[in-house]
């Protein structure tokens, strides 16, 4: 069990080197080897990823995926195992636990391992140690031209067109999409790039809000404050991979951009009511 | 066999420059020009000392037929004070090609450098040329370096015929380089700030040096980041150089500036650059690679053994 020995270890606070063997396991290693994604002399990419320090936030969160969210997942044969892509969910949760699943997911995935990259709000670079690590584990801060050279030089990048109004709505709105935002079919028609529309059921559950408390966010400059568990519950994931939407032509106007994005937010919701059908008990 | 070409490189007595001339001398006619002292150089290579902004220094394109004009030299900000900074890098550039267009000069290459991107939190990674020039906006005592950018840039567009390129590298590094960077890694203890740790890119001088020849060779104007396709966190780059970190409390932001002001780090840690130890400026180099055919040939562990070694050979 490696959640179990991740826990002792953290506890015993063995040394080191011991620590990470019982983390990175042999079998993430060769789990990497096969991820198709080049970094340089040191192990790191331009935007920051470290493949030393992904290896060890997947350890970590392999016993999140397996024994604390039991995660259910289908789909995964739709997945290119190389080649740009937008992997495009629903958001929820207040936290974003959706995309550290869906990246665990992509990561391990049987059919072809990919490194996925998700966007972060620009605060997050200024907060010490925090900035590093989420960078070093594949984030970036959300500019469309880290999007475009990313997406050139074939990354998986996972958008959340909802933004924080997907993942701070209250747990009596839950699993209605809100608005999506038009970058990212921007971005597939500029780059010419694969949607894989995700349907993610269980999040919602994990950090139900019944409140904003949106002067106190207002005062910290952070996007809400929710009225909920402190930490996530133990809801029971599944996540729905749906099969790849290929859009082409040029974004003439915007209300045809938006006519495909209504088309990808029907094949969402669509998946998430698969997994809400699927799901048998919510934790 | 071409025709030899008259080439004035400034900033001679720098380490970049003695290499630039190096490879150049035989092949063309050097005249090698520094504020600082007449450099020691091969014979056949007229060296004086002048002052870009003083009268004498026209004098060198009145007795020589100057054709080509490789700019290098500019005074780092813990050589001088603000003004005197200014006024040599700034008023010195500006006269330099004025020159140029009174003696038809036919070329001109500008050594600039990266950081006039400016270090922020929200830069994008792998910034093209056409990046806006921030640099300014973090600080007072990096408006010399973009000001001599948006000379050359000027000079670019509206004097076509002088064929300026200008070259933006990522931190040059290597045996007798004298920039923050390599003052701050020949150290036997580095100052790091908790909590972030950069990505940055380093280039050897060797290949800085070639990179030059290049641009003035091949001879094909505009703007060019020069850069490896490899990066490494700063972090990472003490420890590989063999130096010991001394952790700065990075918050409140105007901390590390207080303590690199009382501790008087301005010579490799300076208070102006602090936010380029905190946030990455990683540039895209592969417009000069594609453009130049160029690629460096040293890596990094050939850059870092250098300062590993030389700590090795001081104890």
């Amino acid at each position: 069990m490696i959640g179990i020995d991740t826990l002792k270890a953290l506890v015993s606070m063995s040394p080191r080197e011991e620590m990470l063997r019982h983390i990175v396991t042999p079998e993430l290693d060769e789990l990497f080897a096969r991820i198709p994604k080049p970094v340089g002399s040191f192990g790191y990419d331009p935007w920051g990823y470290n493949e030393n320090t992904a290896k060890f936030a997947l350890g970590l969160v392999k016993w999140l995926y397996e024994h604390y969210f039991r995660v259910t997942t289908s789909g995964l044969e739709n997945i290119p195992d190389h080649g740009r892509l937008l992997v495009v969910p629903n958001h929820s949760g207040q936290l974003p636990m959706d995309g550290v699943l869906i990246g665990y997911a992509l990561a391990t995935n049987p059919h072809g391992p990919r490194a996925a990259r998700a966007m972060i709000e620009r605060f997050f670079p200024t907060v010490p140690w925090l900035g590093n690590v989420l960078n070093a584990i594949g984030a970036v801060i959300g500019d469309p031209l880290n999007c475009s050279k990313m997406l050139e030089q074939e990354e998986v990048i996972i958008v959340f067109p909802e933004g924080v109004r997907g993942s701070g709505k209250l747990y009596k709105d839950r699993y209605q999409l809100q608005r999506f935002g038009n970058g990212f079919m921007h971005l597939a028609l500029q780059h010419k790039t694969p949607i894989i529309p995700v349907g993610v059921v269980g999040c919602e559950e994990t950090m139900p809000s019944l409140a904003n408390i949106s002067p106190l966010a207002r005062m910290l400059g952070i996007p809400y404050v929710p009225v909920g568990p402190l930490l996530p519950l133990p809801a029971r994931v599944h996540i729905t991979f749906g099969e790849p939407m290929y859009f082409e032509g040029d974004s003439e106007s915007e209300e045809r951009v938006t006519e495909r994005v209504e088309l990808v937010k029907d094949r969402i919701r669509d998946l998430i009511d698969a997994g809400l059908k699927q799901r048998t008990s919510i934790f | 066999m071409p025709h030899k070409k008259t080439v004035l490189v400034t900033g001679a007595a720098g380490s970049l420059a003695k290499r630039v001339i190096a490879r150049l001398h035989g092949k063309h006619n050097v005249i090698a020009v520094d504020f600082r002292r007449k450099v020691e150089t091969d014979a056949g290579v007229p060296s004086y000392k002048v002052d870009m902004q003083k009268r004498g220094f026209e004098d060198i394109f009145r007795n020589h037929k100057i054709d080509a004009v490789i700019h290098i030299g500019r005074i780092f900000a813990h050589e001088s004070d603000r003004q005197r900074r200014y006024n040599a890098n700034v008023l010195g550039t500006k006269r330099l090609l004025e020159l140029c267009r009174k003696y038809s000069v036919s070329e001109v290459v500008i050594h600039s450098t990266y950081f006039v991107y400016g270090a922020s939190a929200y830069n994008p990674a792998l910034l093209d040329e056409d990046a806006p020039l921030k640099a300014s906006e973090v600080t007072q005592d990096l408006v010399d370096s973009v000001e001599v950018e948006s000379l050359a840039q000027i000079y670019l567009w509206k004097y076509p015929e002088l064929n300026i390129t200008i070259l933006r590298p990522c931190n040059v590094l290597g045996p007798g380089v004298r920039n923050s960077m390599s003052l701050l890694l020949s150290r036997s203890v580095a100052p790091v700030l908790l909590g972030f740790s950069p990505l940055m890119q380093f280039l050897h001088v060797d290949d800085m040096a070639d990179a030059l020849v290049l641009a003035f060779e091949q001879n094909k104007p505009g703007i060019y980041n020069v850069a490896p396709d490899d990066w490494v966190a700063y972090q990472v780059a003490v420890e590989q150089c063999g130096c010991r970190k001394l952790p700065v409390m990075s918050v409140p932001p105007v901390l590390p500036k207080l303590i690199s002001n009382a501790l008087n780090w301005n010579a490799f840690f300076p208070p102006y650059l602090i936010n380029y130890f905190k946030y990455p400026v990683i540039i895209d180099g592969r417009l000069f690679r594609e453009t130049f055919d160029w690629k460096p040939r040293r890596n990094m562990n050939d850059i870092f053994s250098y300062y590993r070694k030389a700590k090795l050979l001081a104890a």
